[in-house]
């Protein structure tokens, strides 16, 4: 009984201490904090999710208090950043990059009671969501404008690291790119960097030397489509809609929209509805939002491009549908069947029509 | 076809060798006065943002050049006054400089992300530009990179065919018996320090209007040091700089077509390539142990403080 | 006009001083930025400096931040004094770390009490290993170890890179670029309960006591500042370069691959892409700054730790930029450097005076 009332009083005044410490601040605002693995000035993938923070904001207005951390490295800061963001009061964390995974787990276990959201991972716990865009369904999108646009039938893929979710993507366009174009080919060149112009144009520069009239990427920066624009061929934006870098070459861009997932978990997180989830949301969810045609994109690619994108929509349509053959030609997924989310989620092989081999 | 396909290849090769060259061309000034400056990927990025920046409020590339360069000599004399008057370790300076620069940079382009601009005008001359081959090679390049091609023989008439290049060389190679003679050694240092302020600051305008024409943060991604590195490779001679530098970019250039024609070697050990290349190249010139020594300025990152 | 004026010998109170002189420098200096950026000064310099500190658990990270940078920082600094310029501890920091955790991958299967040494040992081979290339080729080539570390140091990233999106990655990993989480065998043991303080700090601290020794009594400590400060005497005297070279380069390699394998086997885990934010090229500062002295390292590689965190306190607590840190680092690395020039000089205003 007497533990109680001790405690009650310690709680309490613990608590006026809290509120005179935060009487500036809106007291009830939840805290919701972020953590980026580059800066928010990268215009690529940290920058999309902070627009992402943004919207949220403007979505809740004084009910939240954001606050975030960019530039994290992923190796021994990343967990002392998340402790700090959840020993601070923040009731929701999302932190942004597959490598914060393990950090992740590892603070969420001192702190039951705040919410964990890490993207791209794949371990959960009783407050740790995990969630991530299905890009593979936009990569789709664009491989089937990309073979109706493209005359060369080589489209070059600009390419950052050799991980599931880069191999998901390459494999996503060629099949669709080939569903058009039976006979297409694409190219791939690794930059072994998310974020390098100067090299991400040198690629694209070389892959067009190489034949390739279409272009696209799976890195950070405009840089590909800038040289596209200069070079007359046509390229697709990446994580963000880049057609003012491009006017004439951007035919769409696959965006990174972060922003309602974010409302909706904090929402939930308030109203105490916030359950440990999987999200792996696409163009149904609008995780994964197609930027608006250029005015290239000729009419049969718009039809074709709207119709995969309302055949992903309703069903009907997956990107990794049967038949498909690796690129020994031997078939690995029948007719009629789908590629199973365990091997899409680990993929490293490519299917036909990509050129030059996976690294081992 | 295989000849377009070798000018093409050596047009991405000048552009990916020219910021290179205007850096890496500075610092071997710097040094040559026995300045040793490490932090040129600072220098850069000041000189990125503040060109980016620039052209749009002055609407003008030149000025927008010369902008970008007065910002990298402002970094510059930031590092001079910390080394030459007061002394400060030349290397660790130079380091805390980089840091400086990434986030001044930063700070200062935050509202420039997400901005375009169409790129520097190339030269276009009716019937020359238009000409086989050649004419694009030659005659449809943006004036930095005819700049770029000019500084090597500026550079080396300036070292080895003037009065001043000699005082330079002789105050990096013996600060005190320059000083005996009456040469202003820390004059002389911080106009050379200066110098490569400038050029480093020229060679991030380079990336932020030409190469990849928009700012973002740390842009530069190691260029700067890869000049640092060139300057050494060369042996601090201005032609040899210049060959470094396109050697540079020429294999970094040939491994991105080696892995588009579809070569099976992980994408990695590609990537190592310019750089082991470097290194290979570099024993082979350097064995020769008299003919370093006659180049490497000795006095190179020495404090110099005339003897009362 | 600003005037230095050589003191007849280095003043000792100013060596105690200057960094003093710097602080409130950097104060005044902070509180003009910050000012400039709009937040209160004050809060934002408690922010920097005083707020990770705070709580133990602030403590205890500050030694996680700083053991990579003392641990190399202090070999750097060693291999300075005589004018090796190794600046690709990166990079042999990186394979101690992928040594390291060849290791401990390969016993994944089997624990034991050796098990820890034994890789402790392969991060410093690994290290060792890659600082050899510079120590061989400039002893046999002459050519310059600045080119070479600092060339190895992109090749190192890249090497890793190849490992752990090949053949090191965690067989159940689903393909993501990191291995296998290492065994408790293969974990550094923590020395204070709750925190993640760990031996390494410990090995650090030792490591700046070794060093102290190494260059105040022992012989080789004593050719160390002869090849440094007059080469051409340490020839007469018949000490090597050769000897000095390959020493500095193996004590920076060895010690920054230490660090490496600290870093998987301690804070991380297990291993990744990325290891380091730098530690490799922030030590470099963190020897000067620290005035290539073991003590002075060891201040100085905490007070770069503490300005790390304190950014990190900023972004969360006032939501000021990364950028902002940066600026402040460089401007507090400047006065620190720069306030150095009180111990051997006194500084004069106005013209000349006449010769005494």
């Amino acid at each position: 009984m007497r533990k109680t009332t001790l405690l009650k009083t310690l709680t309490a005044s613990m608590s006026a201490a809290a509120l005179l410490i935060g009487a500036v601040n809106a007291q009830a605002a939840t805290k919701v904090g972020f953590v980026y693995v580059g800066p928010v000035g990268d215009h690529g993938w940290s920058y999309q999710h902070d627009q992402g923070r943004l919207e949220l904001v403007k979505e809740m207005g004084s009910d939240v208090e954001t606050t975030f951390v960019e530039s994290v490295p992923e190796g021994a800061d990343a967990e002392r950043v998340i402790r700090k963001l959840a020993g601070s009061g923040h009731d929701v964390i999302f932190t942004t990059s597959f490598g914060y995974m393990n950090p992740t787990l590892k603070v969420a276990k001192q702190f039951p009671n705040v919410k964990f959201e890490h993207a791209t991972g794949y371990k959960r716990a009783d407050n740790i969501s995990t969630f991530s865009g299905r890009f593979y369904e936009g990569r789709a999108v664009i491989g089937t404008i990309a073979g109706h646009m493209s005359k060369t039938g080589v489209a070059g893929y600009i390419a950052s690291f050799p991980i599931p979710e880069v191999i998901r993507g390459i494999n996503a366009f060629t099949l669709a790119m080939r569903k058009v174009n039976p006979e297409a080919q694409v190219k791939v060149v690794w930059v072994n960097s998310w974020f390098d112009p100067g090299k991400e144009g040198d690629a694209t520069k070389a892959l067009i030397d190489q034949g390739a009239d279409i272009i696209t990427q799976h890195t950070d920066s405009p840089a590909p489509l800038q040289v596209a624009e200069a070079r007359g061929v046509h390229a697709f934006g990446q994580a963000t809609d880049m057609s003012a870098f491009a006017p004439n070459a951007h035919l769409t861009a696959i965006v990174n929209n972060w922003g309602p997932y974010y409302i909706k978990q904090t929402k939930a997180a308030i109203d105490g509805s916030w359950k440990s989830t999987d999200s792996w949301v696409g163009l149904k969810g609008g995780m994964v939002k197609m930027a608006p045609y250029g005015s290239a994109v000729s009419a049969d690619a718009k039809t074709a491009a709207d119709a995969v994108v309302a055949g992903i929509i309703d069903g009907s349509l997956h990107p990794f549908q049967g038949p498909i053959n690796n690129q020994k030609g031997e078939q690995v997924t029948k007719q009629g069947e789908t590629v199973a989310i365990g091997e899409l989620l680990g993929m490293n092989w490519y299917v036909e029509g990509v050129q030059g081999e996976l690294p081992k | 076809m295989t000849l377009d396909f070798i000018v093409l290849a050596l047009l991405t090769i000048i552009t990916a060798a020219t910021p290179l060259v205007f850096a890496a061309m500075g610092e071997l000034i710097t040094e040559k006065s026995g300045v040793l400056n490490l932090g040129v990927e600072g220098m850069m990025l000041t000189g990125a943002v503040t060109g980016f920046a620039s052209v749009f409020f002055f609407e003008s590339a030149i000025v927008a050049c010369i902008a970008a360069m007065l910002a990298g000599t402002l970094t510059a004399l930031l590092f001079a006054f910390l080394v030459l008057t007061l002394q400060a370790s030349q290397v660790a300076t130079g380091l805390a400089l980089t840091i400086f620069g990434v986030g001044l940079s930063a700070l200062l382009g935050q509202n420039m992300v997400g901005i375009a601009y169409e790129g520097l005008p190339t030269l276009s001359i009716p019937y020359l530009t238009e000409l086989p081959i050649v004419g694009k090679l030659l005659f449809g390049q943006d004036f930095l990179v005819y700049l770029s091609l000019a500084l090597p023989f500026l550079v080396a008439w300036f070292l080895y065919r003037t009065r001043a290049g000699l005082i330079l060389r002789a105050v990096g190679d013996s600060h005190d018996a320059a000083h005996a003679i009456g040469y202003p050694v820390i004059r002389i240092r911080y106009c050379a320090t200066l110098f490569g302020g400038a050029m480093a600051g020229l060679a991030g305008a380079y990336l932020s209007l030409v190469y990849s024409p928009m700012w973002v943060e740390n842009m530069t991604a190691g260029r700067g040091w890869i000049a640092l590195a060139l300057v050494v490779f060369a042996t601090w001679r201005p032609w040899r700089l210049f060959l470094g530098a396109y050697l540079f970019g020429g294999i970094t250039i040939l491994q991105l077509h080696a892995q588009a024609v579809g070569i099976n070697i992980a994408s990695q050990f590609m990537s190592m390539l310019p750089y082991i290349i470097t290194i290979v190249v570099l024993v082979l010139i350097s064995r020769d142990r008299n003919k370093i020594k006659l180049n490497a300025p000795a006095c190179i990152g020495k404090p110099f403080h005339p003897a009362a | 006009m600003i005037r230095l004026e050589r003191r007849s010998e280095s003043s000792r109170a100013m060596t105690y001083l200057s960094p003093i002189l710097a602080l409130v420098l950097t104060l005044l200096a902070g509180i003009a930025l910050f000012s400039a950026m709009g937040v209160s000064p004050s809060a934002a310099l408690y922010t920097f400096f005083v707020e990770p500190v705070t709580t133990v658990y602030g403590l205890t990270e500050l030694g996680v931040k700083a053991t990579p940078l003392i641990l190399i920082g202090v070999a750097l600094s060693i291999g300075f004094r005589c004018n090796v310029w190794n600046i690709g501890a990166e990079g042999q920091l990186t394979l101690g770390a992928i040594f390291g955790s060849a290791v401990a991958l390969y016993f994944y299967e089997v624990e034991g009490f050796w098990l820890l040494p034994l890789m402790l040992v392969a991060g410093i081979i690994g290290g060792m290993a890659w600082a050899a290339i510079p120590a061989l080729l400039r002893t046999r080539f002459n050519s310059s170890e600045i080119l070479t570390s600092l060339m190895l140091t992109y090749v190192a990233t890249l090497l890793l890179s190849y490992l752990v999106h090949g053949p090191f990655r965690d067989p159940d990993g689903y393909n993501f670029p990191e291995s296998r989480i290492f065994h408790d065998s293969a974990i550094l043991p923590i020395i204070f309960d709750g925190s993640r303080l760990h031996l390494g700090f410990a090995l650090a601290l030792l490591v700046v006591v070794a060093g102290w020794i190494l260059i105040s009594r022992s012989l080789i400590g004593f050719q160390l500042r002869v090849m440094g400060n007059a080469p051409a005497a340490g020839n007469y005297a018949g000490f090597s370069q050769k000897a000095m070279i390959w020493l500095s380069l193996m004590l920076g390699g060895g010690a920054a691959g230490l660090a490496g394998v600290i870093e998987v086997s301690g804070p991380i885990g297990q291993l990744l892409p990325q290891i380091s934010p730098g530690y490799g090229f922030t030590a470099i500062i963190v020897a000067f700054v620290g005035r290539l002295h073991p003590v002075g390292v060891l201040f100085a590689g905490l007070l770069m730790a503490l300005s790390y965190l304190g950014g990190e306190n900023a972004q969360i607590n006032l939501n000021l930029p990364l950028a902002v840190t940066g600026v402040f680092q460089g401007m507090l690395l400047f006065l620190l450097l720069a306030c150095d020039v009180l111990i051997h000089y006194r500084i004069r205003f106005g013209k000349r005076s006449a010769i005494s």
